[in-house]
């Protein structure tokens, strides 16, 4: 067991965890922070997506001990920026969502995106969405709502 | 007529002398043509011995000609849909470094290294059908500076030496399942010592395609 100190949406954190537990459990089981969900455990599927130092990153394989003071950001958290806002905005008005499961670490794709790419093309979205999984098939809402989630911003911002 | 032959005399033992001479040249040419071919013979079996690590999965999987990484000593299509990106490094929400930390992180089996990213197309070593290339194609591609970022014979071997993603080919940690990875068939020290021979013979590549 070793101690960990965390920087979590703003908030310093701090765990005894085993070095080798996955990030993922850190947030779920020691911090009760359930918004990022576990889906396949082996980096797979994106539901366990969270951004450390702004890298969309998979939650599940990551060891705590490989963080460091990188700063954490959860679904719990995305909010609080202005791209993501803008999202979580989109994701609501073209009602993205059915069973909602993959949801927390599709936005969280999606926000990664949006920073980096803010007129995102079809292929960019495809690119790099590719990697996360829904089974309900909320894709072609997921698209459309970071198009609108991209205008949004554009446009002068949040509400 | 004695004075004719004392002529002819001269004129024989100085044509013999130059000849001699020229021998004794044509040999020294011979000698060092033969020494330069065995000396590229050598840096031509230095050469092979370097591409069988370059073919190894731990390095071709990621010089790939295609859009996508490989993975597994079966060369099997990275998983998660993982696409190439700008500079190599995956697109944004799917950055190799989402999931590629800066060691191995053998307790969930996920490999990692410094700035982990594809090599450029340039450095591909596979055709579009994820064949590895032919030793000569790989030899040509690698010591084209254009194509090398500008590394002559000692940038290569330095190259092999030092780039942390070249040395984790020997440290490549475990599965996901607890087995270790494969290792290149000859130990990082044996891929210097022939990097190095290569060098120092010219880099010669072998002829054909």
């Amino acid at each position: 067991m070793a101690t960990f100190k965390l920087t979590i949406n703003g908030r310093r954190r701090e765990v005894t965890v085993d070095p080798s537990t996955p990030l993922l459990w850190v947030l779920r089981e020691d911090l009760k922070m359930t918004g990022t969900k576990f889906g396949c455990g082996i980096s797979a599927c994106g539901a366990c997506t969270v951004h450390v130092d702004g890298v969309a990153t998979r939650s599940c394989i990551v060891p705590i001990s490989h963080v460091g003071e990188r700063p954490i950001v959860t679904i719990e958290g995305v909010g609080q920026d202005p791209v993501g806002r803008a999202v979580q905005n989109a994701w609501v008005d073209t009602d993205v969502v059915q069973c909602g499961y993959c949801q927390s670490g599709q936005i969280m794709a999606a926000v990664a995106l949006l920073k980096s790419t803010p007129k995102p093309t079809d292929q960019n979205i495809d690119e790099s969405m590719g990697g996360n999984i829904c089974r309900c098939g909320t894709y072609p809402r997921i698209r459309q709502a970071i198009k609108d989630a991209a205008m949004q911003i554009a446009n002068g911002g949040t509400r | 007529m004695p004075r004719i032959s004392a002529v002819l005399l001269v004129s024989a033992i100085v044509f013999a002398a130059a000849s001699g001479i020229n021998v004794v040249r044509f040999a020294n040419g011979q000698n060092t043509g033969a020494a330069q071919n065995a000396n590229k013979a050598q840096g031509l079996a230095a050469w092979e011995q370097v591409y069988s690590v370059l073919t190894h999965p731990r390095c071709i999987n990621c010089h790939t000609a295609t859009n996508y990484p490989q993975q597994g000593d079966d060369r099997q299509r990275h998983f998660a849909n993982v696409v190439r990106g700008m500079g190599g490094t995956g697109v944004p929400a799917l950055k190799c470094a989402g999931c590629h930390q800066k060691t191995n992180a053998d307790s969930t089996g996920v490999p990692g290294g410094h700035n982990w990213h594809l090599a450029p197309l340039s450095m591909k070593w596979q055709d579009l059908d994820d064949r590895p290339l032919s030793s000569a194609a790989v030899c040509r591609a690698l010591t084209d500076r254009a194509k090398n970022h500008g590394l002559d014979g000692p940038g290569l071997l330095k190259h092999h030496e030092e780039e942390p993603l070249v040395l984790w080919a020997w440290n490549p940690g475990r599965r996901p399942d607890g087995t270790m990875r494969t290792l290149p068939p000859m130990t990082h020290e044996q891929f210097v010592a022939a990097t190095r021979r290569w060098v120092e013979a010219g880099t010669p590549c072998p002829a054909g395609n």
